[in-house]
């Protein structure tokens, strides 16, 4: 074990990886000679050389189907998307390539390409270097989509999206990349893709988030039990496509009360889907309506103090909300 | 491309059609911006504000262009650098401060967007992203409306050059080019993107190359010299008005700043090429030459200076004090109410 920071574990993962294989590689704006404007490429440039650390131009409808090319030559691409904000001029790459290459061409092709995404806001980035479009490509069949909450989960999910045989999107939340330190394995450690994690056990509620706000949550589920013995069960879903279905029904089930958290915006988000699957198989199992703590319904978050505030979840806001389904 | 002193100076002022006083004014809007700058670079250091984008080396090009064009009539696309453009075209420091400060009164956003995400209808500045070159196409639709409605403005778009690698700028242009629309198109080719020099983004040896592929003339200038650019743009608007189509301009500058505030430069670039860019300023080269031309000396820069430092902190103080927006109102104008 080491502690790191979240960055630096999804920096070591890719070192890690890239010594292993060569044809691992990263392709992105500035991760070459200024190693990432967040420094996760920091030394790979010294390392590894121009082309496993490429500079490229800016254009990210280029930088994902040049990796997609690569990667169905036989390359291991990792894409890296500087903000998620600016990958959508990459989405026709993505949804419309990347995902159907196995399936329109009838297994003949695949696309093992990863996309990383440092997303999130809480940095003062203003509307466009703080969304989470992680909505605008779940439900895409053939994507594989995942979202880390800790160092430890960062590495290991980033080693398993880089072996993976399909397209994996690696929604990184930038604020986590200094504030959350934690235990890493060391050497070859893997996340399986597609299962959740119980990050606390509990008995009288379930709050089901990724991300930034599993801290949240699990903060709050600290103070909750301290002072009120309220004992809260807290599943991070790390995996949001294919969704760890049997986990979050047996979180659900657990405890009967669901609150599903996320930044991203309420309407159509991740926790419309999990909320769905919940109604769907245990809906007369629930002492409680399912409840969704989640961004506003507006086109992204203001960069003015107050207002990215209001915008942002809290431990206070989600403690709020857990005691409010706890007490119902 | 180097910057030229006086006396390789091609064009003077007058011959271009400027007044002494016009001359003036195009050096008093560069100073403005770059005081604003500097300003703006230690309010972010100081932790008065959480960030600023720089604009420091682009000012000649931006007022070149702005004095070539017409105010209250041609429609602007601005991009992040943009301060002396957008104050040449009548936006002031307080409003400016505003967005840097994200205030209520912010007129670009109320304090929603980054400061230098400039926007405002009174001015016809169109409001613009940060997602780079989006705004080429915006410039596209509006020329093709002045277009279809016969009016007799244009529209001008800056953007960076690693910029014009985007799909956006490609479309935009090929579509202009189509069309033959009135609208302009001026990359302010400094150097740099982020990290990444010129010759990793583009393989083409000027910007302005990249027009030939969709049917109409790119201009490479001196983007140092205000002088050479307002004489570009003002050809190009007269290209435009006549009906003859785009014209993509390449400014050849530099970035003298770091890319924002949040990028440390010296990781990838050496202090001495800043400096030796430094040298070619175009507010240093401009400011020689209305010396040569007899129209600024020593005394009336410094209190030219000194009434634009007071304007600045002025505006400063202003933007400091101004209230920020409620909380709740990250909940309005989603759409219209
Ligand atoms: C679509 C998109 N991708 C990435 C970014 C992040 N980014 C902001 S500015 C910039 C570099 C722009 O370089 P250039 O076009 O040369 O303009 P300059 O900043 O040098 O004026 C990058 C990569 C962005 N804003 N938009
Ligand atoms: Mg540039």
């Amino acid at each position: 074990m080491a502690r790191m920071t979240y960055l630096e574990a999804i920096r070591t993962a890719m070192l890690e990886e890239m010594e292993r294989d060569e044809d691992v590689f990263v392709l992105g704006e500035d991760v070459g000679v200024k190693g990432g404007v967040f420094g996760a490429t920091r030394g790979f440039y010294e390392r590894f050389g121009e082309w496993r650390s490429l500079d490229t131009p800016l254009a990210e409808s280029a930088i994902a189907g040049v990796a997609i090319g690569a990667a169905m030559y036989g390359m291991r691409p990792i894409a890296e998307m500087q903000y998620a904000d600016f990958m959508l001029p990459a989405t026709n790459q993505i949804i419309n390539e990347a995902a159907k290459i196995r399936y329109r061409s009838n297994n003949d092709w695949s696309c093992p390409v990863v996309i990383r995404a440092p997303y999130g806001g809480g940095v003062f980035g203003g509307l466009y270097h703080s969304q989470c479009p992680e909505s605008v490509f779940f439900g895409t069949p053939g994507l594989k989509i995942v979202a880390p909450s800790t160092p430890a989960d960062a590495k290991g999910l980033l080693i398993s999206a880089i072996r993976d045989p399909d397209p994996v999107i690696y929604f990184e939340h930038k604020k986590c990349y200094k504030l959350i330190e934690g235990e890493v394995p060391e050497g070859e450690y893997t996340v399986p893709i597609g299962k959740a994690d119980v990050k606390r056990d509990g008995v009288d509620i379930t709050v089901i988030t990724y991300g930034l706000p599993v801290h949240f949550a699990l903060q709050a589920a600290e103070q909750l039990y301290e002072e009120e013995q309220i004992d809260a069960l807290v599943l991070d879903l790390r995996t949001l496509q294919p969704l760890d279905t049997e986990a979050v029904l047996e979180a659900a089930a657990k405890t009967g009360k669901v609150l599903i958290v996320h930044e991203d915006n309420k309407t159509g988000g991740v926790g419309a889907e999990v909320a769905a699957l919940i109604a769907e198989h245990l809906l007369y199992d629930l002492d409680a309506p399912i409840r969704r703590l989640c961004g506003y319904d507006v086109p992204a978050i203001p960069i003015s103090p107050p207002l990215e505030r209001f915008y942002m979840l809290n431990t206070d806001k989600v403690k709020q909300a857990m005691r409010e389904l706890a007490l119902y | 491309m180097t910057g030229k002193t006086i006396t390789e100076y091609e064009i003077t002022h007058r011959e271009l059609g400027l007044s002494d006083e016009q001359a003036v004014d195009m050096y008093r809007y560069m100073l403005m911006a770059r005081k604003y700058d500097e300003r703006g670079l230690l309010l972010q250091r100081a932790g008065k504000v959480n960030f600023h984008i720089s604009g420091i080396g682009q000012e000649a090009a931006q007022v070149g262009a702005a004095f070539a064009l017409e105010k209250g009539k041609d429609y602007f696309l601005p991009y992040y650098r943009d301060y002396a453009f957008v104050l040449a075209v009548g936006m002031t420091l307080k409003e400016l401060m505003l967005s840097l400060f994200a205030k209520a009164d912010d007129p670009a956003s109320g304090g929603r967007q980054m400061p230098g995400h400039f926007g405002y209808k009174k001015l016809n500045i169109v409001t613009g992203s940060s997602p780079v070159t989006t705004q080429v196409p915006h410039a596209v639709g509006i020329a093709l409306a002045a277009k279809m409605k016969k009016k007799d403005f244009v529209t001008f778009v800056t953007f960076g050059e690693g910029s014009s690698n985007q799909g956006d700028f490609h479309e935009g242009l090929n579509f202009a080019g189509v069309h033959k629309l009135p609208v302009i198109f001026m990359c302010e080719n400094n150097q740099y993107a982020i990290s990444v020099p010129y010759h990793k983004q583009v393989a083409c040896e000027s910007i302005a190359d990249r027009a030939q592929g969709y049917g109409f003339p790119g201009v490479r200038v001196d983007g140092n010299n205000p002088l050479a650019v307002y004489k570009v743009v003002k050809e190009a608007r007269e290209r435009a008005l006549r009906g003859e189509g785009p014209t993509l301009i390449d400014a050849v500058m530099y970035r003298l700043s770091p890319h924002s505030t949040s990028d440390d430069d010296l990781a990838y670039r050496t202090k001495e090429e800043v400096e030796e860019h430094r040298k070619r300023d175009g507010l240093i080269q401009y400011r020689q030459y209305l010396f040569d031309c007899g129209l600024l000396d020593e005394e009336k820069d410094r209190e030219m200076t000194e009434q634009i430092m007071e304007q600045v902190k002025d505006a400063t103080r202003f933007a400091e004090q101004a209230p920020y927006p409620e909380p709740e109102d990250a909940l309005r104008h989603v759409y219209a109410e």
